[in-house]
């Protein structure tokens, strides 16, 4: 059943983007919004649009039942759920195929086995994805941990089984560590997430972060290569790349072929992102977790291998078989994506939700600014910070980074702070520019004050 | 009579957690740099502090409203 009319379950940029492939495909679009978010791009070019609540999230647009309700109103046969809010919800995608309409993504039993991080290790096991060194499964007992810990080797990362975010972790170099670390993360797992269940790995030092973008239509799977995004800030991805330079061929190929066959081994269907950590000095690649959804930096894939991400993740979970073969499906040059964001990098990145005053986005060739903003909008303060990215498409890392640099100095947005100094400090840094880089790298950097604002630079 | 107002738009919290009794009751002795609330802005939480003394009056911002720049929060008495 090809879908005809497609509810957007998201705000921001994302609802734009994919307003964008819908109406590419010739389907009608059917825009939520919070009682914050009426003056917003995407209610403007959607077809309809449906208030769902107040500004709160989760009053608006972590409410299933809402958005549901918004969506038999309008008629809609599928609802696509962007990122974050209800998009990694199985619950969510449960009412919306119990609704008799399309969730553009996989299914909610998927999506539940795939968010469990035990669960979601022993399927890449079964499929032969390389996994961190760690437990079999969940461990009840600290004599259990310290046991295995033994077996694979120190410093270990202590995770609650239920956990996500980060929550939860510690790191222990020996065994006295681990015994008096793990009974505090059990309690704390058990009054976080009401499971004291553990996991261990070995914790990998100083890794980048590799990812396999998948596509899948329920019985076959394609890649479309891998993202390396290890310029993070709080867990948080700044700056994305495709591919990842610092993999040779084989490591590619095989790394791209261990997505593709997790993907396969659990009939996967829409758009999904395999995480690994890459150990460079041991070349070596890990999975850590599967995102069942379309990722903020998706577009870096887009362009390196010119195809629309978005709309083949319509088209499939339409019922369409996959649109390319994987001989199909090329790559050239290398695309870097950063994400502007309304802080102020001067300020701790502390939030800054202004009004537009006047727009100036960069131009030519290889150059995309995926956003939601125009002149006169007033910035919303009760989401995400992210208000645009910046993408370009160049023959090489080198000529990317170039390019990037130009865009940055063409780009402004009057009225907000963005995290565009941040970017442009990046782009001149010796450390970036040959690649040398890891997911600790960008904290240590900002705390020895490599970014200074313009007017103190060379100030006694 | 003082009030104390939000340095930035978002949402207010008079409690440091759902669980947890408001930052300050009636009555309640205010000093200058005490913090009587949370504005959650873009994820991110600031604390509001007071930039005067005196004496708790009320919450004039329910928990959880959003908020604009410059909104009254509270008010102090004395």
């Amino acid at each position: 059943m090809a879908i005809k009319r497609l509810l957007i379950a998201n705000r921001g940029e994302i609802a734009v983007r994919i307003q964008r492939s819908a109406k590419a495909l010739g389907i009608e679009t059917v825009q939520v919004y919070s009682e914050a978010d009426a003056p917003m791009l995407a209610v403007k070019q959607a077809d309809q649009a449906v208030c769902i609540g107040p500004a709160k999230a989760a009053d608006s647009y972590l409410n299933i039942d809402a958005v549901i309700a918004a969506a038999r109103e309008t008629g809609a046969d599928a609802v696509h759920p962007g990122y974050g809010f209800l998009a990694e919800s199985a619950a969510f995608a449960r009412a919306v195929a119990d609704a008799g309409m399309v969730f553009v993504g996989p299914s909610a039993d998927t999506i539940e086995r795939m968010g469990d991080k035990v669960a979601a290790r022993e399927a890449a096991e079964v499929a032969g994805v390389p996994v961190v060194p760690g437990s079999k499964g969940r461990l009840e007992t600290v004599d259990d941990a310290v046991r295995i810990a033994g077996d694979i080797g120190y410093p270990v990362m202590i995770k609650a089984a239920a956990g996500g975010g980060g929550k939860g972790i510690r790191i222990a170099s020996n065994a006295d560590e681990l015994k008096s670390m793990a009974p505090q993360a059990q309690a704390e797992a058990a009054a976080a997430f009401g499971d004291g269940g553990l996991y261990l790995e070995r914790a990998i030092r100083s890794p980048r972060h590799i990812e396999v973008q998948i596509m899948g239509d329920g019985s076959d799977a394609v890649h479309y290569f891998e993202r390396e995004c290890s310029l993070q800030r709080r867990r948080q991805k700044v700056w994305e790349e495709a591919g990842a330079t610092c993999l040779d061929e084989e490591t590619r190929q095989s790394l791209c072929a261990s997505a593709v066959a997790l993907a396969k081994s659990v009939g996967y269907r829409g758009a999904g992102t395999l995480e690994y950590l890459y150990d460079e000095a041991a070349n070596a690649f890990y999975f850590i977790e599967m995102n069942t959804r379309i990722q903020v930096e998706h577009p870096v894939s887009e362009m390196i291998t010119g195809t629309d991400l978005v709309a083949e993740m319509i088209k499939v979970c339409g019922g369409a078989k996959l649109s390319h073969t994987q001989e199909d499906i090329t790559h050239t040059g290398h695309a870097i994506e950063v994400r502007l964001n309304a802080e102020d990098p001067f300020m701790q990145f502390m939030p800054w939700p202004g009004q537009v005053t006047g727009l100036q986005w960069p131009q030519g060739e290889g150059v995309r600014v995926d956003h939601f903003l125009y002149a006169g909008y007033q910035v919303p303060p009760f989401y995400d910070s992210l208000v645009a990215k910046v993408i370009v498409h160049g023959a090489d890392r080198a000529d990317a980074i170039a390019k990037l640099a130009t865009a940055l100095s063409a780009t402004d947005i009057g009225g907000l702070k963005t995290t565009i100094p941040l970017h442009q400090a990046l782009c001149a840094d010796p450390t970036v520019q040959a690649g040398a880089v890891h997911t600790q790298w960008l904290e240590p950097w900002l705390d020895a004050g490599h970014l200074m604002p313009p007017q103190s630079q060379g100030a006694a | 009579m003082a009030t104390i107002q939000s340095p930035l738009p978002g949402t207010f919290y008079y409690k440091p957690d759902p669980d947890s009794a408001p930052f300050k009751s009636e009555g309640d002795a205010v000093a200058v740099g005490d913090t009587i609330g949370l504005v959650e802005v873009m994820k991110t939480f600031i604390e509001v502090k007071a930039d005067a003394a005196g004496t708790f009056k009320a919450y004039v911002a329910d928990n959880e409203a959003p908020v604009t720049a410059g909104e009254a929060l509270a008010e102090l008495s004395g």
